[in-house]
């Protein structure tokens, strides 16, 4: 598990955090069952506030993609296929969003944007 | 969440100061930094919590007891680190440890042994020999040998150098793992607490300006820099402190009040603690 915490970054350090978990739970490199490090231990390691671990834990256990059980620990919820692959569309949709943003801010036309996702689909 | 240290209201005045009704609590746990510029009252509060001085009015309890009635009890799972030197300077550090290690009911002489180690103070040596950065070593090993569940830490880091710092931060983050710690630490070094800190408590004037986890208060306010052109009357009000020259202005604004902003090209920024403490001293 690899976690990289960028001071230069807008985003604050919990949403790094829960970002980074979060894509790593969506390409299946961290299974469904498998034990993540406590929020005390994560948050020595990664030189932060306990309370900063605690937030990303709490934000990805609300969007079902981690669990805690009492006394054991934290570990990574069983996750659904159609779950996955929804979360999966939502991140193609976002960046599509983005890449239509910019083309607009260019002047582009939807034929011409078009034509660019052709040509990176060949 | 068990409150380790519960400040209610608590006051008390000297001549030409007044510590001002303040209340915060800390939970069992989790670290605080307890920051303030100096003459804020940072250590005129440390020194009420340890019942070194006399409180006019309010009420402190430490793991649920009062800290005037229960003292002895508290302070014996209390490890604290003050700002100047209580040490018999004439003593050695191995003398001068004989004499603390009975006060406390849970001294552990391994443990200390293992930090002069890592701390690098030789037993034989005398305190006034020390330096200032080794005898706050010192402390800090007296503080973390007899198990105590708080750490009361009054400006630690000031004589010490930034390999140390970092060293202690290590040092600190260890001692929460267990979550049954928690640690209060005060500083006007505030990159110290950037990262270890859960919770930030600012005084200011003798008055507690805010006490809230660090996160949510660094998402509550921003930077703003641009031009001072833009600065009007109803502007300026807006925001909690500004500082101008001929290029222009940087100011801390409340994250909802940026949008007085959006009319305007500025540059938003996220915060420092530094900055928080410098803008809302109200001493620009």
């Amino acid at each position: 598990m690899k976690i990289i915490i960028r001071n230069s970054s807008p985003d604050p350090i919990y949403k790094q955090i829960s970002d980074q978990l979060r894509g790593m739970i969506i390409t299946g490199e961290l299974k469904s069952g498998e034990a993540l490090p406590s929020i005390r231990n994560l948050a020595r390691d990664l030189r932060i506030s306990v309370i900063t671990t605690k937030r990303s834990y709490e934000d990805l256990e609300r969007e079902g993609f981690l669990e805690t059980v009492g006394g054991k620990g934290t570990f990574v919820a069983p996750q659904n296929r159609e779950f996955i692959k929804e979360q999966k569309l939502k991140i193609i949709e976002a960046k599509l969003f983005e890449a239509v943003d910019e083309a607009r801010m260019l002047g582009l036309k939807k034929n011409e944007l078009k034509e660019m996702l052709d040509a990176l689909y060949e | 969440m068990t409150k380790i240290l519960e400040i209610n209201g608590v006051s008390k005045e000297f001549k030409g100061f007044k510590l001002d009704n303040i209340t915060f609590t800390l939970d069992k746990g989790y670290i605080m930094g307890f920051i303030g510029p100096n003459g804020a009252g940072k250590t005129t509060t440390i020194r009420l919590i340890m019942n070194l001085l006399k409180k006019d009015s309010g009420e402190i309890k430490i793991f649920g007891m009062d800290n005037v009635t229960d003292e002895v009890p508290i302070k014996d799972r209390i490890g604290f680190v003050y700002e100047e030197n209580y040490f018999y300077e004439h003593l050695t550090v191995n003398k001068m440890k004989e004499i603390i290690a009975p006060f406390y009911s849970r001294w552990d002489d391994n443990k200390f042994n293992e930090y002069c180690g890592k701390f690098e103070l030789t037993p034989k040596k005398k305190i006034r020999d020390l330096s200032k950065g080794t005898k706050m070593k010192f402390s800090l090993a007296i503080a973390l040998s007899h198990n105590a569940e708080l750490l009361i830490l009054d400006e630690p880091t000031s004589g010490l150098d930034p390999v140390f710092r970092d060293k202690l931060m290590d040092i600190l983050r260890e001692e929460i793992q267990d979550e049954n710690k928690s640690i209060i630490f005060s500083t006007h070094i505030t990159s110290d607490l950037e990262k270890i800190a859960d919770y930030i408590t600012f005084i200011n004037n003798g008055r507690i300006v805010f006490s809230n986890q660090k996160d949510i208060l660094l998402e509550n306010y921003k930077i703003i820099k641009g031009d001072t052109g833009i600065l009007t009357e109803e502007i300026r009000k807006e925001l909690l402190g500004i500082k101008e020259n001929k290029f222009g202005f940087e100011a801390l604004c409340d994250y909802e009040k940026q949008s007085i902003f959006s009319k305007f090209e500025v540059m938003t920024e996220k915060p420092s603690l530094e900055q928080m403490m410098v803008y809302l001293s109200g001493k620009l």
